[in-house]
C-alpha cells in the first residue's frame, strides 16, 4: 500500500503521540479506493439480484457470500486502518481469534441444526412414539 | 527497563554478573483503541450468533409471509447506500482532524450524523410497515431472528449518533484535543465497523433472502 509515502503530518503531532493516534496513517486516496471498491461490490450483487439474473438459490448465494466476505476484507483493510502492525500485531491476532469463533459459531449452528431437521422428521417421530 | 541485574555468587566466591536483557517489540503506550478493538471483537460475537440464529430459524415461516415476500429491496438499497456514503463521509472528518482544521472536521462529522439518520429513519419506517401488515416480530421464528438481527444492528447506529452528538458538543466546546482525537477515531472504527456488519446483512438477510 502507498499509504506510508501520501502520509502528511499536518501541525505538530507531539501532543498525541502516547495515544496511537498518531500511528494510524490515513489517506484520502485509501479512503477514495476503498470507498470505489465496496461501492462496486456492492452495487454489483443488488444488480445481480433486483434485475432478477439469478434465479436459482444454490450458486447465487455462494456468488453472494463470496462478494461479502470480499467486501468486508475491504473494509478491514480500508476503513479500519488493519494491517498486521498495528498496535504491535495485537489486533491481527484478536481478528484471527473473533474469526475462527464466527466460523464455529456460524457454521457449526447450522450444520447441526440442519442435521437435526433431517433427523427429526415426521416419520422417525413415530418411532420415537412406539417406544416403551 | 527490561533490563534485569543479578548477582549469583559462585563456589569460588567469584561474583559474577548475569544480564538478562529481553528484547521485546514497541507497545503502544495508551492502549484505548486496542481495547476499543477487543470490544468491537466481542461485539462481533454478538453478531455472529444472531446470524446464526437467523441462519437457522430464517426459513422458518410458520404459515406466515416468507423472505421473499416481505423484504423491499430497493429500500435496503437506498439504505446501504447511505450508510456507505457516511463510512466516507467519516473517512473525510478523520483526514479533517489529522490536519488539525476542526471547522471542516465537524462539518464532514454533521453530514455522516444525517446519512445515519436518514439510514435509522428508513429502517424504522420499514418495520413500521412490516408490522402494521402483521408481520411483526411475534408472527414467525424467521421474523423474530429478522427483527433480532437487524434491530441490534440498528440500536447499535443509533448510539453511534447519539456518541457522535456527543462528540461534536465536545469537539465544539475543547477543540481537538489529543483525548478528543482518540475518542474520535474509536467513534470511526465503531462506525466502520457497523459498516461491514451491514455487509452481512445486506448479503447473508436480504439478497438471500429475496432469492430464496
Amino acid at each position: 500500500m502507498s499509504d506510508h509515502t501520501q502520509h502528511a503530518h499536518g501541525g505538530d503531532h507531539h501532543d498525541e503521540t502516547h495515544d496511537g493516534v498518531a500511528d494510524i496513517h490515513v489517506t484520502l486516496k485509501g479512503y477514495l479506493t476503498g470507498f470505489c471498491a465496496a461501492a462496486l461490490l456492492t452495487l454489483l450483487p443488488f444488480w445481480l439480484v433486483m434485475s432478477g439474473a439469478f434465479s436459482k438459490t444454490g450458486p447465487a448465494d455462494a456468488f453472494i457470500l463470496l462478494l461479502a466476505a470480499i467486501q468486508i476484507v475491504v473494509h478491514m483493510v480500508y476503513f479500519l486502518h488493519l494491517n498486521g502492525k498495528s498496535e504491535g500485531g495485537w489486533n491481527m491476532l484478536a481478528l484471527a481469534f473473533t474469526i475462527i469463533l464466527v466460523v464455529i459459531t456460524l457454521s457449526g449452528s447450522i450444520w447441526i441444526m440442519y442435521h437435526l431437521n433431517q433427523n427429526m422428521m415426521p416419520s422417525m417421530m413415530k418411532d420415537v412414539r412406539n417406544l416403551p | 527497563m527490561s533490563d534485569m541485574t543479578m548477582t549469583v555468587s559462585g563456589g569460588g566466591g567469584a561474583q559474577e554478573a548475569l544480564r538478562f536483557h529481553v528484547e521485546e517489540g514497541h507497545h503502544p503506550e495508551n492502549a484505548t483503541l486496542l481495547g476499543f478493538w477487543l470490544y468491537l471483537m466481542s461485539d462481533c460475537l454478538i453478531f455472529a450468533c444472531l446470524f446464526a440464529t437467523y441462519g437457522v430459524l430464517g426459513r422458518e415461516y410458520a404459515g406466515g409471509p416468507s423472505a421473499a415476500q416481505v423484504l423491499e429491496l430497493p429500500i435496503v438499497a437506498v439504505n446501504t447506500t447511505l450508510l456507505l456514503l457516511s463510512s466516507i463521509t467519516y473517512g473525510f472528518a478523520v483526514l479533517e482532524m489529522q490536519q488539525n482544521r476542526r471547522a471542516p472536521m465537524m462539518a464532514w462529522l454533521i453530514v455522516t450524523w444525517f446519512l445515519g439518520a436518514g439510514f435509522i429513519g428508513l429502517e424504522l419506517t420499514e418495520f413500521l410497515h412490516l408490522v402494521s401488515i402483521g408481520a411483526g416480530p411475534q408472527r414467525s421464528a424467521f421474523l423474530s431472528s429478522f427483527f433480532t438481527l437487524v434491530g441490534t444492528h440498528g440500536l447499535h447506529v443509533t448510539s453511534g449518533l447519539i456518541w457522535m452528538i456527543v462528540l461534536l458538543v465536545q469537539v465544539g466546546k475543547k477543540g481537538l484535543t489529543a483525548a478528543n482525537k482518540r475518542r474520535l477515531m474509536c467513534l470511526s472504527m465503531f462506525w466502520h465497523f457497523l459498516d461491514v456488519v451491514w455487509v452481512g446483512v445486506f448479503s447473508f438477510v436480504y439478497l438471500m433472502g429475496v432469492l430464496s
